[in-house]
């Protein structure tokens, strides 16, 4: 796929091709990742966006062998040019946490809160990297240094109840940078802490990145963070990418009517108090029983029947710009559908209401609800 | 519509007497009686240690004083810690404050009997942030929504069906599909709706939301907020609405107070606040904010404040805010602010805590922002 230029720049460290996860559940198979396309270089950070349950987080453990065992992970993942799909548990733990990394949404979820900090800074860091304890614990000052925690000789001897939730985080990011990974992988890192906490963590891994030339991948459900961070933006719905861009070209550009939605949505700090969110009605579809065609017609206001017949490949594109759809929005508001192409979408294939407003869109959202139900 | 609390029977008619009055925004809002008056709320806890042996006090809300009049919403924002969920318990006197008044409809809540208590917080209720948690699990949503009725009126049981079926309608949820369902069987934001159901049933004239959308997906959230607006609109709920993130806040509020360490640092008029707020904290924490200009698809990067948030265990002497406050001086370190008017004009009060309050539009000193990555880089 000819993906822009300046991701071809320097060659990508990460490779993923033709991804998929499936997870087989009485007997039911729920298609979590459907196909997933993307490549990564050094100092590079992607953002992926979507609803829960789009395969954003699956997506990303899977890359690291994170997954229970009733998922089944096909298609390729290549770092450095070695194939993770298929690697031997054994062959893993040399791969996880040593060049794949990963933050959690919740710091204090991921401590252990009966060991002091420093202990679990330097088994991270003994575990990868055999070394007398004296020389770990020196290496956990830097790793602390490098976090920018302040006076790291005392926090070393701490208990993750005695720090707030940004040094848990900064303790974690700690953990995770130990053996020098080439890519980290954040996933929600800062949804559970305060605006002004989170602008200090975004900042402490933006520098980080600078020193160290790691290669971030962000999940996060916030587009302005996404907006701000990444250099490239990766859309996901009901498993599939369905936008993916530079992102100054894809905020600017909004193609896919998913992608225009979810911005509708966000309440921004310009907006006047009390005015109405545009919203679309319905729910992403059952993994385990997609339909046919693009897996958001039944919720498109621009869905017409090519879209519930034939899915939307993800090839139509510029340099910077991918998107999987037939009816692009090409950067207009979403309510702009009435155009000549674009038909009326049918009353089966459920609800389309721009808001909830009256009783009778209410009924119509109800009525898709009823349908789903009935599945 | 005083006597309402007291009258259960006027729970079951009183909706349309509700609908028909009039919009109460602006001006006229004014001249009404308020609604909720909060006057020097004081809430503090005692940290023990082993045996029981006290050994500090948190200090969780110092002084906290606002009104709130019909129909309007307050929102309360700030950081984790600052006392914007105690402010709400002490509101509905889950826990009576150490000092400092409650009154609602002109009458004080502390020190109430149990009675008493009971009715009014029947005018009173709450939605919190986690859906699944505050519906039991073993119930029906019917079940659910009708048990307040159960407990504050003596309405039938066919009464209360009818009356469930009407507010799952409001909620946008089919009573024909959803009455019979168990809270597993339902989605978040769902289940959420139903917990609105639950708090609109009594016809309460204040919901006070705690997080109430922030563990809802995006579009989801969406829907709950634009149900919050209509339910304003068409039986004139106010709102107590608490969530860390300014952009929401913002989209339902009249007016906003910001919350630090226990403290009001600001409170006035939505507008006023996120176009010209006075306190450094206020327009610290909008700079923290990751923009996206979603018409231009422009990006602004937030500019970080230095420093942890300071203990409420220990808070420091002075303004609270000093030990952050690129602006602080000797005289924050000695003499704590008082909220004082800084009258812009706005027909809503608009108060700051600060000794140096920033003029409108004015800027924090030494904060360059950093272009985003995409517009660095490329």
């Amino acid at each position: 796929m000819g993906q822009n230029q300046s991701r071809l720049e320097n060659a990508p460290i990460l490779t993923v091709e033709n991804l998929r996860v499936v997870f087989s559940k009485h007997g039911r198979e729920v298609q979590a990742v459907n196909g997933l396309n993307y490549q990564l270089s050094s100092g590079r950070t992607l953002a992926i966006i979507g609803e829960s349950g789009s395969g954003k987080s699956v997506g990303v453990r899977s890359l690291m062998g994170l997954l229970p065992p009733s998922a089944k992970v096909t298609g390729s993942v290549r770092l450095n040019g070695r194939e993770l799909v298929g690697l031997s548990e054994k062959a893993l733990m040399s791969v996880r946490g040593k060049e794949i990394a990963m933050i959690f949404q919740d710091p204090a979820a991921s401590l252990n809160p009966t060991m002091n900090v420093g202990s679990q800074i330097m088994e991270a860091i003994r575990l990868h990297n055999p070394m007398k304890k004296r020389e770990a614990e020196v290496k956990a000052i830097e790793l602390l240094k490098l976090v920018r925690l302040p006076s790291p000789e005392t926090r070393i001897r701490q208990y993750p109840h005695q720090l707030s939730g940004g040094m848990r985080q900064r303790i974690v990011i700690a953990i995770a940078l130990a053996s020098d990974p080439k890519v980290l992988i954040a996933d929600e890192a800062t949804t559970a802490l305060d605006v002004t906490t989170q602008a200090q963590i975004m900042e402490l891994l933006v520098d980080i990145q600078e020193r160290l030339g790691t290669a971030v991948i962000m999940i996060s459900h916030d587009i302005g963070l996404a907006a701000n961070y990444a250099h490239d933006v990766m859309v996901m719905y009901a498993g599939k990418v369905v936008e993916h861009a530079n992102t100054k070209s894809l905020f600017s550009n909004v193609q896919m009517p998913y992608t225009k939605a979810l911005l509708g949505a966000v309440p921004q700090l310009t907006t006047i108090p009390h005015s109405r969110l545009t919203v679309i009605g319905g729910h992403p579809p059952d993994l385990s029983n997609l339909p046919t065609g693009c897996p958001f017609a039944p919720r498109c206001p621009r869905a017409t029947n090519v879209c519930t017949a034939e899915e939307p490949p993800l090839e139509r594109q510029n340099d910077q710009h991918s998107y999987a759809c037939w009816h692009p929005v090409g950067g207009q508001p979403l309510e702009a559908a009435g155009t000549a192409d674009v038909l009326k979408v049918d009353a089966q294939d459920g609800a389309c209401s721009e808001s909830s407003t009256s009783t009778q869109e209410r009924a119509v959202f109800a009525s898709s609800l009823d349908e789903r139900a009935k599945r | 519509m005083t006597g309402k609390a007291a009258n259960p029977d006027a729970v079951n008619s009183g909706s349309a007497e509700d609908a028909k009055e009039p919009d109460t925004h602006g001006e006229m809002a004014r001249e009404r009686e308020p609604l909720l008056v909060v006057k020097d709320l004081v809430q503090e806890y005692s940290t023990r240690g082993p045996g029981g042996v006290k050994t500090g006090t948190v200090h969780a809300l110092s002084g906290v004083s606002f009104e709130l009049y019909p129909g309007e919403t307050l929102g309360i924002v700030g950081e984790t810690g600052s006392g914007k969920s105690t402010l709400a318990r002490a509101v509905i006197q889950v826990e009576e404050p150490v000092s400092g008044t409650v009154e609602f409809r002109g009458k004080q809540m502390n020190g109430m009997s149990r009675k008493d208590l009971r009715a009014v917080r029947a005018e009173m209720q709450m939605v919190y942030q986690d859906p699944f948690g505050s519906l039991n699990p073993r119930w029906k949503v019917s079940d659910v929504i009708s048990e307040p009725m159960l407990g504050h009126t003596d309405m039938s049981k066919q009464q209360r069906q009818e009356r469930v079926e009407k507010l799952l309608e409001i909620v946008g949820l089919d009573p024909s599909i959803y009455c019979n369902r168990r809270p597993i069987e339902l989605s978040g934001g769902q289940a959420q709706r139903v917990a609105i159901a639950r708090a609109v049933a009594l016809e309460p004239a204040l919901i006070i939301c705690d997080e109430a959308i922030s563990s809802l997906d995006v579009l989801i959230q969406a829907q709950v907020l634009n149900l919050f607006e209509e339910l304003r609109q068409e039986i004139g709920l106010a709102y107590l609405f608490i969530a860390h993130d300014l952009a929401t806040v913002k989209q339902i509020s009249d007016s906003v107070a910001v919350m630090h360490l226990g403290q009001l640092a600001e409170i006035g008029p939505a507008e006023a606040i996120y176009d010209a707020p006075r306190h450094p904290y206020t327009r610290a924490l909008l700079d923290s904010i990751p923009i996206l200009d979603v018409e231009t698809g422009e990006a602004k990067r937030p500019v970080p404040l230095k420093g942890d948030p300071p203990s409420p265990l220990d808070p420091p002497s002075g303004c609270r805010f000093r030990t952050r406050c690129p602006l602080a001086e000797d005289i924050c370190a000695e003499v704590e602010p008082i909220p004082t008017e800084v009258g812009d004009g706005s027909s809503r009060p608009h108060k700051v805590a600060c000794h140096f309050p920033l003029e409108p539009g004015q800027m924090l000193p030494n904060r360059p922002a950093r272009p985003a990555a995409a517009a660095a880089t490329v």
